[in-house]
């Protein structure tokens, strides 16, 4: 069964006008549309990647997914049971299950505290076990990630490097005995030497205690390397879903193809073919109700902008693309 | 007056020292580099290796504490460091070498139009009209990608890659012989990374400019140089061509980088990282700064900072053990090389 259902997952934003054009020219509000019928699931140990760019509704799914924001429509289903309006005992067990690492070390620990601490806090919070245990716990989750709690444990955030912050906050992220952990962008603010490090203690941790994850980057590059599954976003809408390398490597929708193409790839030798997208990213306000891309896209046609396609949930070894037009682009060898 | 033969920019044994209440910080040190007419010449390295100090050191931006010392700086051979304050603002800075700076999302003045700033600058260097430099800035904005009637535009109605592509307008104002860009696509979506890489290398075709990109993306600093330096700890480990520098590695801290960086073509190549943290630059550099992290140091690397050696025509290696490379890029593929 899947860990975690979204389910025609929604979210919009109401714009309200200023004060004149709300109550003289009685103007409606406007709404953005920050995601869009998102229908996906997650199994058991499985790694979904969430690309695209800024805009594109992941942060927002994300915020969903951790109980901060709830949807407008749609369900969030943890192991079948909606999240939705959980109360007392059981929206607490939620929140322990279900963990997030933060995209900047810099800010996401707090400068006051022992590192010992900031692991502890989260147990601490939820009362999760007594004292003793909490500290027990916190100590060997700092062994874990690679900070040997002797050396480690007493010190504050300003004496540790970007890498070693960025193991405290999976430390903090895993004491929790989590089932979903939610990446968002987590090597972003790394250097390039030691981002490989965090990516295999990710993975280590995965294997070990095994949770699924939600991982959200704009590289897709690290993406098709810790992925299974690939999920592009553009406007809030999926794009295109998939087998992370499988998406990668034949790319069906114009989006996930131009997006794809514009990747530097770190051979001098190389030579891309570059993508042909017109225009800029726009923002999803009252957006017509067909694909977002549409205005973009190269090979748009009327119909694009009238309706969407969902895709399907269920199998998650299917290749999917929300594209009204993907077999006669694929028929012309487009 | 020079020979064109000769490089544009050319760099001796840079050093810059910071003093700091810890000590002096040697940020960069024995840097020599050339820079030749019409090349992009990339310059990568992570945070706190040195290469946007070593940036400032070249246009005088240093902070108050901050000393740079070289044995050569020349520009079209007019010795840079020597100037008088006065002159190098006035000949050098915006008028022959320009800069488009790392955080150009927050350069502009959010109270002014776009297209007056990009005036200002022009009319700071040349005795233009108004109306004269308004042209040459509706120009630049078609040269850029970007619509003129932007210009009328403020820096809050501009994307981020919008606000990029002005700021590199306004480096080209003055049709400077060398701009120097400053991660210019980072934390830029890749659609518009894609655009605004285009839109360089029209630059560098059309104008004849030359350009030092200094940026972490080495992807990005692989499709678009011609030649490379890779900096650590202040220094240049290791310059070449970019395709030898790809294709023929010598140093350590070069193959280590190449094992760390991803690539979209090779998924599922397992990625190594480099085990430790960078140095912190206190203190004279008695040994190489990359030995405390490289998995082939020995003795001689701990005891002396090794001398930069010219292992082929144009590529440049300082590490004592080069001619073992071979041996280490076979060594360096496996991950357990860099675990102990």
């Amino acid at each position: 069964m899947a860990v975690l259902e979204l389910d025609r997952l929604s979210r919009q934003f109401e714009l309200t006008p200023g004060f004149v054009e709300r109550v003289i020219q009685r103007k409606k509000p406007s709404y953005i549309k920050a995601v869009e019928r998102l229908s996906i699931s997650i199994g058991e140990n499985e790694i979904l990647g969430i690309a695209g760019e800024s805009g594109c509704g992941k942060s927002t799914t994300c915020t969903m997914v951790s109980g901060l924001l709830d949807p407008t429509e749609g369900d969030i289903r943890f192991r079948g049971n909606s999240i939705l309006g959980l109360k007392g005992a059981a929206i607490k067990d939620y929140r322990r299950a279900v963990q997030m690492i933060f995209q900047d070390p810099y800010e996401s620990l707090n400068p006051r505290f022992r590192i010992v601490d900031i692991v502890a806090e989260g147990p601490r919070a939820l009362e999760l076990w007594g004292a003793d245990e909490i500290k027990r716990r916190s100590l060997a989750m700092l062994d874990a990630v690679g900070l040997p709690s002797g050396k480690y444990a007493e010190r504050f955030p300003h004496e540790l490097s970007g890498g070693e912050r960025q193991r405290v906050g999976i430390a903090s992220a895993l004491v929790m005995e989590p089932e979903v952990i939610i990446a968002d962008e987590p090597l972003s603010m790394l250097d390039v030497s030691i981002r490989a490090g965090i990516l295999d203690l990710l993975r280590e941790m995965q294997a070990e205690r095994g949770f699924s994850s939600l991982y959200v980057s704009h590289d897709l590059s690290i993406l098709g390397n810790v992925a299974d599954r690939l999920l592009v976003m553009y406007l809030g809408q999926a794009m295109e879903i998939g087998p992370a390398e499988e998406v990668i490597r034949n790319p069906k929708h114009p989006y996930t193809k131009a997006l794809i193409g514009a990747v530097p790839i770190p051979d001098p030798r190389s030579r891309r073919e570059v993508p042909n997208i017109r225009g800029e990213i726009s923002k999803p306000i009252d957006p017509p109700p067909g694909c977002r891309f549409a205005p973009r896209c190269p090979y748009a046609n009327a119909s694009c902008n009238e309706t969407f396609i969902e895709m399907k949930t269920g199998d998650s070894s299917l290749h999917q693309a929300a594209c009204h037009r993907l077999d006669e682009i694929a028929n012309a060898g487009l | 007056m020079s020979n064109p033969q000769d490089p544009l920019l050319s760099v001796r044994n840079l050093g810059v020292v910071y003093n700091t209440s810890q000590g002096p910080v040697h940020a960069v040190s024995n840097v020599s580099f050339d820079v030749r007419e019409n090349e992009v010449f990339g310059i990568a390295g992570e945070s706190g290796c040195g290469k946007s100090t070593l940036i400032k050191a070249l246009l005088r931006l240093l902070a108050e504490n901050g000393t740079a010392t070289a044995d050569r700086c020349t520009y079209r051979g007019r010795a840079l460091m020597d100037m008088d304050e006065e002159d190098f603002r006035r000949e050098i800075l915006w008028q022959e070498i320009s800069m488009v700076p790392q955080s150009a999302m927050a350069s502009f003045n959010p109270v002014h139009r776009v297209g007056d700033q990009v005036i200002e600058s022009i009319q700071a260097h040349r005795d233009d009209s108004r109306a004269q430099a308004m042209e040459r800035a509706a120009e630049l904005f078609d040269v850029v990608g970007l619509e003129p009637g932007l210009l009328k535009s403020y820096p809050h109605e501009f994307s981020g890659g919008m606000r990029q592509r002005a700021m590199i307008a306004m480096a080209l104002s003055l049709d400077p012989g060398l701009i120097i860009m400053d991660e210019p696509t980072t934390g830029l979506d890749v659609l518009v990374q894609e655009r605004i890489l285009r839109r360089i290398r029209e630059i560098r075709s059309e104008l004849k400019s030359s350009i030092i990109l200094i940026t972490h993306d080495i992807a990005v600093i692989a499709e678009m140089s011609d030649r490379i330096a890779i900096m650590y700890g202040g220094e240049i480990m290791e310059q070449a061509s970019a395709i030898d520098l790809f294709e023929n590695p010598h140093h350590p801290y070069t193959l280590g980088l190449k094992n760390a960086f991803p690539s979209i073509t090779t998924l599922g190549t397992e990625l190594i990282s480099i085990p430790g943290s960078p140095p912190t630059l206190v203190g004279p550099v008695q040994s190489c700064p990359f030995a405390p992290r490289c998995p082939f140091d020995d003795a001689i690397c701990h005891s002396a900072n090794p001398e930069a050696k010219e292992i082929a025509e144009g590529h440049i290696v300082r590490c004592a053990h080069s001619a073992d490379a071979a041996r280490f890029r076979e060594l360096a593929k496996e991950k357990s090389t860099w675990l102990s």
